[in-house]
């Protein structure tokens, strides 16, 4: 593992069995997140971002299995640990923050009833674990908080519940932050906020962030590094300005397109990538986007393509950039 | 172009204690105004986009056109008709010409039914069941382009955009004459979240339906409606053509929500305006324009005075009182 990385994930394959077969839901995923770095992951639903972060914590459900692979995280084998030493890690070195702040917020607790109790494993008096929440939460931003420590989740907004969640994540200060789609449920303008927190909390506390999202606006504001997943397999990583100005991938290029924010012009027909996303109960052969690619040929379809590039720098999983041995 | 719906003065209010409650408490006025004061117009065969953040108003108004909200002030027509203090039967009657796309598409969608159950059910309920229904499923299905085999498909077996298909297929199944989308691309893909922009439209050249769309995507909004307007706690703060809006938003919310809007460039220089200040709660409302206390270009008359709405040309109003 290189040393600089706070996360990295080597050839990880998860499967689920299903009344189906098994489903090969994650196929030799390499992902690294260097420290003090925001690491975006973008792709669509059903492309295995949520199996790689519950894989990562290791709450993947009962018919999920890790096939082969590694998850090294702070120098230390993930999947190797026994589970209190695993327990140790989840809310304490890596904490997560979900799309919906009403999930992880407790409805019947008051948030500095829940901020206390986070902050069981630190061997404090009750008056200044309390403080330390009101710290937290005036790092986030939430106005009047000492006063505010005895309100219920339902009497703060939208904006400020994910605030509040994001406080309780990073009230342990984590080396990793997952943050898997923190702006979805919030309007534009919540949404600048949300993230200029978030940049500015990472810079001060040093921590990385594994971002997903499928809002490619905010990734490109947010993060350093991007990784674009399809199907279940890293298709392209790159520097966020490899992915957004010099997209390789055939699926990166579409996916931009696409973007209704991109296109200057107004019109009543957007454009779509033709074609459904790939069953994994019966994957091609080839290359997993050769069904809907509009530049596939001969051998996209018989031989899958392989990750290429720079080392540690901008990869594609593609036979149009990568040309291969021998030729 | 003669409106199909038109909404005048609509407020919509929700009891926040009950009447013991509020008496021990002391509280002379136990309601919230979700949706206060909102008059706006959809031509036939147009799109009216409705945004603003969550906890707006921006549902509670499209449940009150839908009937699922009865307003306590104001009215609603379609097609000239009044459509408040209506008979639950006459209510009844006017649905069929409405469809809804509800935000959840799997959750609206009853796991326990098959598509084909589910593509009925409009049928049966408006007394309709005579008709040929494998017929009409057949041709829903076609319409908004599923196979015919998924009408035995349980909603768990599809996809997001499927699911939502099958909603927009249940939404028109009656020939509606408006169609009320909540959210109809949230938490989609941009790629599917275009099939599904690009689905509507097609109904909407073919069928000549109207919609009234709800999102607080901006791109959505600014690529498929002819009309927008901005909610900001139950209010319309502006609405006018969406080019006029685009090109020159006037209340300075519209401004810093549309300068808010994250380009998929990491070098893209943003001029943003910035909020400060947290959403008011309503059952506190600011005084004076209600805006002011986060508002970056607030004077004094602001704190005091509710703006009174004005009209810029081609039917673009703005209630504000130093209109940028």
């Amino acid at each position: 593992m290189n040393p600089s990385n706070v996360l990295e994930i080597k050839g990880l394959s998860v499967e689920f069995s299903t009344e189906r077969g098994r489903l090969p839901a994650l196929r030799n995923v390499d992902l690294a997140v260097p420290a003090g770095a925001i690491v975006g992951v973008v792709g669509e639903s059903g492309c295995g971002k949520s199996t790689m972060i519950h894989s990562i914590v290791r709450l993947l459900s009962p018919n999920g299995r890790v096939v082969s692979g590694s998850i090294h995280f702070e120098g230390s084998d993930l999947l190797g640990m026994t589970e209190p030493e695993m327990r140790s890690i989840r809310g304490d070195r890596i904490s997560m923050v979900s799309q919906d702040p009403m999930i992880s917020l407790n409805p019947v607790l008051s948030i500095g009833t829940q901020m206390v109790d986070i902050q069981y494993r630190e061997k404090l008096d009750k008056s200044r674990k309390r403080a330390r929440a009101v710290t937290m939460l005036q790092r986030v931003g939430i106005p009047d908080a000492a006063e505010r420590l005895d309100d219920y989740p339902h009497q703060f907004s939208g904006g400020m519940r994910q605030r509040i969640a994001i406080a309780m994540a990073l009230q342990a200060e984590p080396s990793l932050l997952i943050a898997d789609e923190p702006t979805t449920a919030l309007d534009a303008t919540l949404e600048v906020q949300i993230i200029h927190r978030l940049q500015e909390l990472q810079q001060s506390m040093g921590c990385s962030i594994l971002f997903i999202s499928h809002h490619l606006g905010v990734i490109a504001e947010l993060c350093d590094l991007v990784v674009v997943m399809y199907g279940g397999e890293v298709v392209e990583n790159g520097t966020v300005r490899d992915i957004f100005h010099r997209p390789m991938h055939p699926y990166t290029q579409k996916l931009i397109e696409c973007d209704p924010a991109r296109m200057v012009e107004i019109t009543r027909v957007q454009p779509t990538i033709p074609g459904e996303v790939p069953d994994l109960a019966r994957l091609p052969a080839g290359c997993i986007f050769s069904g809907r690619c509009h530049l596939a040929f001969g051998k996209c379809h018989d031989q899958p393509p392989a990750l290429a590039g720079q080392d540690g720098g901008h990869r594609a999983r593609c036979h149009l950039t990568d040309p291969g041995p021998g030729t | 172009m003669k409106p199909l719906l038109e909404l005048e003065n609509v407020r919509v209010r929700f009891r926040t204690r009950s009447a013991t409650r509020a008496w021990l408490a002391g509280i002379r006025d136990p309601f919230v105004d979700a949706v206060h004061g909102v008059s706006l117009q959809i031509a036939e065969g147009q799109t009216y986009g409705l945004v603003g953040e969550s906890g707006s108003g921006k549902t509670t108004l499209a449940r009150s056109v839908i009937g699922l909200v009865r307003p306590n002030e104001g009215s609603i027509r379609f097609e000239g008709r009044e459509l408040t203090g209506m008979s639950a039967s006459d209510a009844n009657r006017f649905r069929r010409h409405v469809g809804t796309m509800f935000q959840d598409p799997v959750g609206s969608l009853s796991p326990r039914m098959t598509i084909r159950t589910l593509l009925a059910e409009p049928f049966k309920i408006h007394g309709l069941g005579n008709a040929d229904l494998d017929h009409e499923v057949r041709r829903l299905l076609d319409l908004v382009g599923l196979n015919p085999n998924f009408s035995n498909r349980y909603p768990h077996q599809l996809s997001g955009g499927q699911a939502r298909r099958v909603g927009v297929a249940r939404a028109i199944a009656l020939n509606p004459r408006l169609i009320v989308a909540d959210e109809p691309t949230a938490g989609l893909d941009v790629s599917v979240q275009g099939e599904i922009l690009n689905l509507l439209g097609k109904l909407q050249e073919e069928l000549g339906v109207s919609i009234l769309v709800i999102t607080h995507n901006l791109n959505v909004v600014r690529h498929i409606t002819d009309r927008m307007g901005i909610m900001y706690l139950g209010r319309l703060v502006e609405q006018g053509p969406t080019r006029e809006i685009f090109r020159q938003p006037r209340h300075p919310y519209t401004l810093a929500l549309l300068s808010a809007n994250p380009e998929p460039d990491p070098d893209a220089r943003i001029n943003r305006v910035e909020l400060h200040g947290e959403v008011p709660s309503l059952i506190n409302r600011p005084s004076g324009c209600e805006f002011h206390p986060r508002c970056p270009f607030a004077r004094k008359p602001c704190a005091d005075e509710f703006p009174v709405t004005r009209t810029g040309g081609d039917h673009h109003s703005f209630c504000c009182h130093y209109p940028r």
